[in-house]
C-alpha cells in the first residue's frame, strides 16, 4: 500500500499551566489519491494535528512520515515542493491583486500551474485583477486553496476550508475538492461540518480530545450504528423517558436531546407503526415525527455522547 | 500522477526574490496613508524647522527706561542707536523685564552728570547681550573715544547656517525611522495575519523572506530622500559640497542597517503594542544622543564613546562631513564600516531567532 501520511502516537502537549495535551497518541494512515477527513468538534485536536503533518508544529512525541520522507532531516524543501497548503485562516495581502497573489506564491515552487491556471482551477478568472481586500469571504478562501494548488502539489491540506462560509460558496469550494480528488490528488481536510466530510471524504477518522475514536468510510461509519435511519418525535407536555424504547423490536439505540426522542433504526417501516400504536396506548399526543438517513453526525453523537464523553468527565 | 502543461522548470520566469521585493513595493505604494507619513512628513518637518531657524534680520534690543528726571534724554539717545525704546513707571518695566517682554532696564539718576542703572535677567542671553549694547551706546553718546579699531565680518556662506547643520541630522532621523517603522511593522503585521506562517508553509526561503523586506526599504527610502534633498536646496539653498554619490551611498547603506535593526526588534513580538514599545526604546536613546538638532558633543565626554558606535551617530556624522565639508568616501569608511556592522549582526541575528508562527 501507498501512504502519503502515515503518523505513529503522535503526541502534542503545550507547557502551559495546567499542562494541555492537544493531541494524546494519534495514529493515521492517508492512503495515495484519497480524500481523508479529520472530523470532530472544535478543540479536538485537528488543527494541532494538521499542522504537524505539515511540519510548521514540532509533535512533542510520535513519529510522521509524508510522502515517505520526514520534517527535520533535511528534506523538509522536498517535502514543502510537493505539498499544498491552505491554513484555518490566513489573511493575504489585502494590497494584491488574486493574480499578483499567485504569481508570489508560484515563486516559491521549483514547478507548478501558471497563476491563470490556479485562477481557473478555483474559477476566479473574473476577479483576476481585483485587489484580496474585495473579495468576498467565498473568494477568499477559493483564493487560500488556489494558492495552495499552484505548486501543482500531489498532497493537498485543508484546514477547516468551508467553515464561515454561507451555502453557495461552500458548495463552489465542494466541487473544486472533488475535482482535484478525481485529478487523483490526495488531500487531507479538517472539518467539523459532519455534511461535508460525508460528501467530499473517501474516509474519516473521527477525532475527540486529541484521540482518533472512530476510523472508515461514512458509509462503515454510519453502518456501525447497526441502524442507518433515524426517526425523531417528541410527544405534548411530558417529555418522553427515551430509554424504555430501546425494548421496542428494531430499535438499536435510543436517546434523548432535550424535548425529543431519537431512535436509531435499520428498518422504519417495522419500527414506525409499533412506535405509533405505543405511543396511541400510552395516551400521549404526538407532536412531531420525522424519519431521516442517519448520518456522521449521529454517529459522532452515538461515540462520543454515550461513552467517550461521560468517561471523560468520571 | 500526470503534472500539468507548466510544469517546465523556467527558475527565470517566476524568482521568488524578486517576486517578494515587488510584492512589498505594491503594498506599499497602494496604501496613500503611508505615503503621506514617508514623504510628506519630513518635508514638513524640514519646512517647520526651516523656517523657525531661518537667517533674520538683527533683532532690535528692547529696552525699558524707567519714568523720572532725564528719562527722555536717555531714550532720546538710545532711539538713535536704533533700540526699541519704551518709557514706563518702575514697577511695570521690572514686571516687563521679569516676564521676558523686554531685554533690560535703564534707570537714570537725573543729575547733570547722570549715573546709570541697568536691570538685566541674568539667565538670557539676549537680555546680557542687551546690557552691553545699553552700555556702548550711553558711553559713546557721553564722548568715550575707543582705542584701536576693530572691524567685523559677517559669515552667511551656505553650509556655516543652522538649516546646513539641520538637513543631515534630519535625513538621518528619516532613515532610522523608515527602516525601523517600515520593517518592524509590516513585519508584526504579516504575523498577526498568519501570513508568515503561510510563507513557512511554502518552499520559500526565509533569508529571501526577510532580505526582501530590507531591500524593498532600501528602493523606497530613493525617492523620499532625493525629495527632502532637492526640497531644502530649492527652499534653503542648501548644498552638498562633497558627491552626491557618496551621499546615496550612505542613504543605502544607513537604511539596510535600520532595516536590520527593525527586523531585530520585530523578530519575536506577537503584538503591534509590543513592537512600538520595542521601537521607542531602540530610537529614543539615538533621537537624544545622535546629534539629529545640536551637536553630540554638547554631552558629556565620558558619554562619547558610547554616543559615537550608535548607528544613527556614524550616519549623521558621515552624512554631515559629506554635506558640509565635501568628505570623501574613504575619509568615511569607520563610520561605513560600523554601519554594515549593525546591519548584517542584526540581520543575522534576526534570522536565527525569527518567529514564523
Amino acid at each position: 500500500m501507498n501512504y502519503a501520511i502515515r503518523c505513529h502516537q503522535l503526541v502534542k502537549r503545550y507547557d502551559s499551566r495546567p499542562p494541555v495535551e492537544a493531541v494524546r497518541g494519534l495514529d493515521l494512515e492517508v492512503q495515495v489519491g484519497e480524500c481523508f477527513g479529520l472530523l470532530g468538534p472544535n478543540g479536538a485536536g485537528k488543527t494541532t494535528t494538521i499542522e504537524i503533518l505539515e511540519g510548521l508544529l514540532a509533535p512533542t512525541s510520535g513519529e510522521v512520515e509524508i510522502l515517505g520522507r520526514r520534517w527535520g532531516h533535511g528534506q523538509d524543501d522536498a517535502i514543502r515542493q510537493r505539498i499544498g497548503i491552505s491554513l484555518q485562516e490566513t489573511r493575504l495581502s489585502e494590497k494584491l491583486t488574486v493574480r499578483e497573489t499567485l504569481t508570489l506564491f508560484r515563486s516559491f515552487y521549483r514547478q507548478g500551474l501558471s497563476p491563470d491556471e490556479a485562477i481557473r482551477s478555483v474559477s476566479l478568472q473574473e476577479k483576476a485583477h481585483a485587489r484580496v481586500g474585495k473579495l468576498s469571504g467565498g473568494q477568499q478562501q477559493r483564493l487560500a486553496v488556489a494558492a495552495a494548488l499552484v505548486g501543482d502539489p500531489e498532497l493537498i491540506f485543508l484546514d477547516e476550508p468551508t467553515t464561515g462560509l454561507d451555502p453557495q460558496s461552500r458548495r463552489q469550494l465542494w466541487d473544486i475538492i472533488r475535482e482535484l480528488g478525481a485529478r487523483g490528488r490526495t488531500i487531507l481536510l479538517t472539518t467539523h461540518y459532519m455534511e461535508e466530510a460525508e460528501r467530499l471524504c473517501d474516509r474519516v477518522a473521527i477525532v475527540d480530545q486529541g484521540r482518533v475514536i472512530a476510523l472508515g468510510s461514512p458509509a462503515e461509519l454510519i453502518a456501525q450504528l447497526g441502524g442507518d435511519h433515524v426517526i425523531e418525535f417528541s410527544v405534548k407536555d411530558s417529555p418522553p423517558a427515551c430509554t424504555h424504547w430501546n425494548d421496542l423490536p428494531g430499535v438499536r439505540a435510543a436517546r434523548q436531546e432535550e424535548e425529543t426522542c431519537v431512535l436509531e433504526v435499520a428498518e422504519p417501516h417495522v419500527v414506525l407503526p409499533a412506535l405509533l400504536d405505543e405511543i396511541r396506548r400510552s395516551g400521549q399526543e404526538l407532536t412531531r415525527l420525522s424519519i431521516r438517513h442517519a448520518s456522521l453526525e449521529d454517529v459522532f453523537v452515538r461515540l462520543t455522547g454515550r461513552h467517550l464523553r461521560d468517561e471523560g468527565e468520571n | 500522477m500526470q503534472r500539468s502543461s507548466d510544469s517546465t522548470t523556467e527558475p527565470r520566469r517566476y524568482w521568488a526574490f524578486g517576486q517578494l521585493v515587488l510584492a512589498r513595493m505594491r503594498e506599499f505604494y497602494r496604501e496613500p496613508e503611508a505615503l503621506f507619513w514617508v514623504y510628506g512628513f519630513p518635508l514638513l518637518m524640514t519646512l517647520a524647522l526651516g523656517i523657525a531657524f531661518r537667517e533674520r534680520p538683527r533683532e532690535r534690543s528692547r529696552v525699558d527706561v524707567v519714568q523720572g528726571v532725564g528719562a527722555s534724554q536717555v531714550a532720546a539717545t538710545l532711539e538713535q542707536s536704533n533700540f526699541e525704546v519704551f518709557v514706563r513707571d518702575s514697577e511695570s518695566c521690572v514686571q516687563r523685564l521679569r516676564t521676558g517682554r523686554t531685554d533690560v532696564v535703564v534707570r537714570s539718576d537725573g543729575r547733570e552728570n547722570p549715573t546709570y542703572q541697568l536691570i538685566v535677567s541674568a539667565s538670557r542671553p539676549e537680555s546680557l547681550l542687551a546690557r552691553d549694547q545699553v552700555n556702548e551706546a550711553l558711553q559713546l553718546a557721553a564722548g568715550r573715544r575707543d582705542v584701536v579699531a576693530v572691524s567685523t565680518e559677517e559669515l552667511t556662506v551656505p553650509g556655516s547656517r543652522y538649516i546646513d547643520f539641520l538637513v543631515p541630522g534630519l535625513l538621518g532621523m528619516g532613515i532610522m525611522g523608515g527602516g525601523l517603522w517600515g520593517v518592524g511593522f509590516v513585519t508584526v503585521d504579516m504575523r498577526i495575519r498568519k501570513l508568515l506562517k503561510r510563507f513557512l508553509a511554502t518552499p520559500m526561503r526565509r533569508a529571501d523572506f526577510l532580505a526582501a523586506l530590507i531591500v524593498s526599504r532600501m528602493v523606497f527610502l530613493v525617492p523620499e530622500v532625493a525629495v527632502l534633498l532637492l526640497f531644502s536646496w530649492l527652499v534653503f539653498g542648501v548644498s552638498i559640497a562633497g558627491s552626491v554619490w557618496t551621499v546615496l551611498l550612505l542613504v543605502l547603506i544607513g537604511s539596510l542597517c535600520f532595516a536590520g535593526i527593525g527586523l531585530l526588534v520585530a523578530s519575536r513580538a506577537k503584538t503591534m503594542e509590543a513592537v512600538s514599545g520595542l521601537m521607542n526604546l531602540v530610537m529614543l536613546p539615538m533621537w537624544v544622543l545622535s546629534g539629529i538638532f545640536f551637536s553630540s558633543e554638547r554631552f558629556p565626554e565620558f558619554l562619547h564613546p558610547f554616543i559615537k558606535v550608535l548607528p544613527l551617530t556614524a550616519l549623521i556624522d558621515a552624512l554631515r562631513a559629506v554635506m558640509l565639508e565635501g568628505m570623501s568616501l574613504i575619509g568615511l569608511m569607520p563610520q561605513v564600516l560600523l554601519l554594515i556592522g549593525w546591519g548584517s549582526v542584526t540581520f543575522l541575528v534576526a534570522l536565527w531567532i525569527f518567529r514564523w508562527n
